[in-house]
This record gives C-alpha cells, sequence and structure tokens, in this order.
C-alpha cells in the first residue's frame, strides 16, 4: 500500500475542550456519516411501514383465491401490482403479509435468544469461579450438537405451530449472546460503580439488572440487528422444506418455495418474494455493520 | 499430541451423549410412529412389527439397547427401508454429501481468501468496495433464493448444465457437471463470510511493523502477501471453518432436497417425515460426530498457525 500506514485515525484532539459526549451521542454522529447505514436504516424503515399498513390498504384480501385470476403477470394498471399466484391471490398483498410474519418471527426470536442470552451470560460472568465455568462448558457443550437438524426435527415432529417457531429458533441463537455478554460482564464488574453497589450490600441479582445489563445495551443492539437477519433466514429455510409457516398463512420462505415450483412460467412468483426477502436481510446486515463500528470503538480497524 | 486427542475424544462422549438422548426422546415424543401408512395394518401384525423392532419395551431400555449396539457400531436396521440398515444408507448417501460438501468447502476457503485478501490490498478503493457489496449480498440472499434462479438461468434458458439429479455418467467423463450448479449455490454464502473476515484480518496485518519492514526491504506486494501475511491473516478464517462446515452440512440439506441429490441431508428430512427413527438418530449421530472431529482439527490447524494459542 502506498499510503501512510499505522496512521492513527481515531480524532486527534485539538485545542478547545469539547463538552463530554457520551457513547450515545458520539455512535449516533459516526453511524450518521455511514452512508449505507443510514440508507438500510430508511429502507427498512419504509418496509417496516409497508408491511404493517399496506395489506389493510390493499384491494384484496391476502388469502382469498381467485380463480378468474390464476397467475396474471405483474402489471401497474391490471390491479395487481405484482400478479397473482397459482390459486388467483394477488400476490402484493401477500408478499406484505409474508413480510409480515418473517419480520415478526425475526424480532420474537430474536428477543427469546436476547433474554436467555443475557440472563446466561451475565450471571456466569458476575458470579465467576465455578459457577462460571460449569456454566460456559454447558455452553460449549450446546455449541457442538447441529442445532438446525434438532430444530428441523422439532418442526417435522411436534406439527408447525408458530409459537414452537419462535422458541426454537431463539433457543439456537442464544449461545452467541451468552458468550459475548459474558465477555463483556468480566470486564464490568471490575469497574468502580459495580464495587461501590456491592459494598454497599446490593444483592448480586439486584446488580446484575441495575447496573450490568445496562451497560451491555450497546454490545446487545449491534448483536439484536445481526441476529434478527440470521432469525429471518432460518425461518425462511424452514417454510422453505414446508416445516415453517402454514397455509393459509404466509411468510417470504413459503412464497419463495412455491415460486420456484413454477419459475418458468410465472417468474414473478419466485422474484417478488425473493426480493424483499433480500433486500431486508441485506439492509439488516449493513446496518448491523454500521452500528457496530459506532459503537465498538476496538473494532474500528475495519470500515 | 496422543494425550491430548485422547483428552479432546473424553470430552466429546458428554456431548454426543446429550445429543443422542435429546434426539432420541424427542422422536420417540412426537405423535405418530414408523408403522402409520394410509392403510392401517391389522392388530397382530402391527405389535408383531413393535416387538421385532424391539419398540413395545420401556423407552430407558430401548434407549440403552440403542447405546450399546451404537458403541459396538451398529445403527441398528432402517424403518423406511426395511431391507436394508442405516449404516448402509448413510455409507451410500454421505459420498454424495461429501462431494459436495468438501467441493463447496474448497472453493469457499480460496475463494473467500483471495476475494478478502484483494479488498484489503485495495483498502478504501472501488476494488474493495465493490468486492464487499458483492459478499453482502452473498451473506443476504439465501441459497434457497439462488438455487432456483441458477437453475432458471443456466439449466432453463441456457441448457449448459443439467437442472438436478446426479446423472449417469462418471464423475470424470461429465458427471461433474451435475455437482456445478449445487456447489457454487452452497459454497457461496462461505465465501462471502470468508471474505469479509479475512479482509478485516488482512487489513490488521497489513498495518503491522514487519509488513512495513518488509516493505521497506522492497519485497514484492505478491511476496508480502504470501509470505508474511497470509498466515497471520488465516487465523480467524480458520477459527471460523467449524460454524462454516455445520452451514456447509444444514445448507446441504436443502441443495440435495432442490437439486434431487441422493444425500444425507434427504435421507434426513424424508426419515423424520416418515417417523424412522433409527435413520434420524443415526444421521444426526454422525454428523454431531463429524462436526466434533473437525472442530479438533480446526484446533489443531489453529496451534499451528498461532503458537501463542498452544497451551
Amino acid at each position: 500500500m502506498s499510503e501512510i500506514v499505522g496512521a492513527p485515525t481515531g480524532a486527534i484532539p485539538t485545542s478547545i475542550p469539547e463538552p463530554p459526549r457520551s457513547l450515545w451521542s458520539d455512535a449516533w454522529s459516526t453511524l450518521r456519516h455511514n452512508r449505507a447505514a443510514m440508507t438500510a436504516a430508511v429502507v427498512l424503515g419504509i418496509l417496516v411501514v409497508l408491511v404493517l399498513f399496506g395489506p389493510s390498504l390493499s384491494h384484496y384480501r391476502f388469502d382469498k383465491p381467485n380463480w378468474d385470476d390464476i397467475a396474471v403477470p405483474p402489471s401497474l394498471t391490471g390491479g395487481h401490482l405484482f400478479g397473482t399466484d397459482s390459486l388467483g391471490r394477488d400476490l402484493y398483498t401477500r408478499t406484505l403479509m409474508g413480510g409480515r410474519m418473517s419480520l415478526l418471527v425475526g424480532i420474537v426470536s430474536t428477543l427469546v435468544s436476547l433474554i436467555i442470552g443475557i440472563a446466561w451470560g451475565a450471571t456466569a460472568g458476575f458470579l465467576g469461579g465455578r459457577v462460571d465455568r460449569v456454566m460456559m462448558r454447558i455452553v460449549d457443550i450446546l455449541y457442538a450438537l447441529p442445532f438446525m437438524f434438532l430444530v428441523i426435527l422439532l418442526m417435522v415432529l411436534f406439527g408447525r405451530n408458530i409459537v414452537l417457531i419462535f422458541v426454537a429458533i431463539g433457543a439456537i441463537n442464544w449461545l452467541d449472546m451468552a458468550r459475548i455478554v459474558r465477555g463483556q460482564t468480566l470486564g464490568l464488574k471490575q469497574r468502580e460503580f459495580i464495587e461501590a453497589a456491592r459494598v454497599s450490600g446490593v444483592r448480586p441479582a439486584r446488580i446484575i439488572l441495575r447496573h450490568i445489563v445496562p451497560n451491555l445495551l450497546g454490545v446487545v443492539v449491534i448483536y439484536v440487528t445481526l441476529t434478527i437477519p440470521q432469525v429471518i433466514l432460518v425461518e425462511s429455510f424452514l417454510s422453505f422444506l414446508g416445516l415453517g409457516v402454514q397455509e393459509p398463512m404466509t411468510s417470504w420462505g413459503v412464497m419463495v418455495s412455491d415460486g420456484a415450483l413454477d419459475m418458468e412460467n410465472a417468474p414473478w412468483m419466485l422474484v417478488f418474494p425473493a426480493v424483499f426477502l433480500a433486500i431486508t436481510l441485506f439492509c439488516f446486515n449493513y446496518l448491523g455493520d454500521g452500528l457496530r463500528d459506532a459503537l465498538d470503538p476496538r473494532d474500528r480497524s475495519g470500515r | 499430541m496422543l494425550r491430548l486427542i485422547i483428552r479432546r475424544l473424553l470430552e466429546s462422549i458428554p456431548t454426543l451423549l446429550i445429543l443422542i438422548a435429546v434426539t432420541f426422546f424427542m422422536m420417540r415424543m412426537a405423535p405418530g410412529g414408523p408403522f402409520d401408512s394410509e392403510k392401517r395394518l391389522a392388530p397382530e401384525i402391527e405389535a408383531n412389527l413393535r416387538a421385532a423392532y424391539h419398540l413395545d419395551e420401556p423407552l430407558y431400555q430401548q434407549f440403552g439397547r440403542y447405546l450399546w449396539n451404537l458403541a459396538q457400531g451398529d445403527f441398528g436396521p432402517s424403518f423406511q427401508y426395511r431391507d436394508r440398515s442405516v449404516t448402509e444408507l448413510i455409507a451410500g448417501g454421505f459420498p454424495v454429501s461429501l462431494k459436495l460438501g468438501g467441493f463447496a468447502m474448497l472453493i469457499a476457503v480460496l475463494g473467500g481468501v483471495t476475494l478478502g485478501s484483494l479488498a484489503a490490498l485495495r483498502q478504501n478503493k472501488p476494488a474493495d468496495y465493490g468486492t464487499m457489496a458483492v459478499a453482502m449480498t452473498g451473506i443476504s440472499v439465501p441459497n434457497f433464493v439462488l438455487a432456483p434462479l441458477l437453475v432458471l438461468v443456466f439449466a432453463v434458458y441456457l441448457g449448459w448444465l443439467p437442472a438436478g439429479g446426479l446423472g449417469e455418467a462418471a464423475f470424470w467423463q461429465g458427471g461433474w457437471k451435475n455437482l456445478v450448479l449445487p456447489v457454487i449455490t452452497l459454497a457461496l454464502t462461505q465465501v462471502a463470510y470468508i471474505a469479509r473476515l479475512t479482509r478485516g484480518s488482512m487489513i490488521e496485518v497489513l498495518r503491522s511493523n514487519y509488513i512495513r519492514t518488509a516493505r521497506a526491504q522492497g519485497l514484492s506486494t505478491v511476496t508480502i502477501l504470501v509470505r508474511h501475511a497470509l498466515k497471520p491473516a488465516l487465523v480467524p478464517v480458520v477459527s471460523y471453518l467449524g460454524p462454516a462446515t455445520a452451514g456447509l452440512i444444514t445448507g446441504s440439506v436443502v441443495i440435495e432436497q432442490i437439486f434431487g441429490l441422493p444425500g444425507l441431508g434427504r435421507y434426513f428430512v424424508q426419515g423424520a417425515l416418515n417417523r424412522d427413527y433409527t435413520l434420524v438418530l443415526g444421521i444426526v449421530v454422525f454428523y454431531g460426530a463429524l462436526i466434533i472431529a473437525f472442530n479438533f482439527l480446526v484446533d489443531l490447524i489453529y496451534g499451528w498457525l498461532d503458537p501463542r494459542s498452544r497451551e
């Protein structure tokens, strides 16, 4: 490389001392200048609004077959913006309904993994010693399990109910969270304010809840934005195999799987849900990357 | 070295036991059984069948029997394919899955490391942004979306490659064509992840002092990259190989389904749908052991790349 290597990239303090800035305002200003991440956030915002209100504003119901309009190609004027599927259902409405399901699964399952992961990681990290060793050993053991296989098995065996999807997917993802949170907690518990709380007789459970967990928020936010796309991917993967969301409800995975069956004659059935799915994952990933750059100062090496 | 191997073997036992127990009891708790079919069997025949497969014994006894047989390398008979043992089925399906996964892994590592290194060399230039945008697309487009699209283009429209199946021809006489699309689809996500990892660590390595020294001595970029920078930059890539293997194995379930390849992933889904207890357990145990073994291998490579990580 011809540029100067090893030059400090962070801001060099100038003469006038600025008012102290919090982690969050600092992060916000970094994030605001990250064009990819901001675009991703805006697109996601639009998507959420569309998915929430689009289906009820549409002229068509997502689950009502129409035998006169089977596999109509998309058109701007014909009434079906994205065309219809092989049962004559309006694809625009269905795509948005599918999006509602995919996003819902993404968010709820991530919350499940978040709660388990934080509780597990913070407890192990804060208590330390033998408790920590045992708890982390359990995580190690679980890590080696081929979890996707167990989830597939779970879905096949116990019918395809939606709560099970949430729990099953959430249950695979908490391991990473537990590890990250534990690492952070180990550092946090050396700090003075924790020491002070301990000296003034606050019980461990309360210290974890009131003092440790709020300080983990930065890592958690990054993790959440990066987990949601993974979860959406897992859900659509299961739905693609026919094990996830069931008719008449739909999700992007179901629609991609249906569309793939008929792609030679009616490619739009595959293309629209596929594109929506890809864009959503794309945006979450870019936003997560941007947040990591903004909130995790050690990781500034990248972009 | 021998002690390390023995220790790891012992450590893997509880993991496998938990895996077997969870799978075993989950399958048995599920509604339905291996002898359900459209036409109900006569009760006496079903009772005889259950007795023949020891399904009439108490559950803990069946579990014990399974473990005992497994310890002797016997996965038991398949319920679905009555005339074949699970061992035979795994032996038949694994070569297909191995070919698929092996080539995908090869492409993922070679392609990912090359792309990542190039992006790092051109940091913050168009080539870098381009490569990383492509990588992000690779991560964001699921393989089951990519697969039908590739089939549509290369098999249906262009007619260059077969759309699915394993084909009749031997591998070197055109049989490889059947594997091109599945392998590419399976590899692409991992190529993207590895490219991103390599880029990050390579940028860090290229900033270090010894690389600057090498540069000052007038070594060419290629020499610096290959002889000096590559080994330390590969450390995070190697630690990602464990999850990558798991990802490839999971992905192959879908890929085998889409392309109609008779591998283990397809057996697994079919087996679970048909309540083929032994076949599903066999595949889970087999893959579980494979992942554990692979993680161990990764740790060994890790120690070789980064001597500091050896205890």
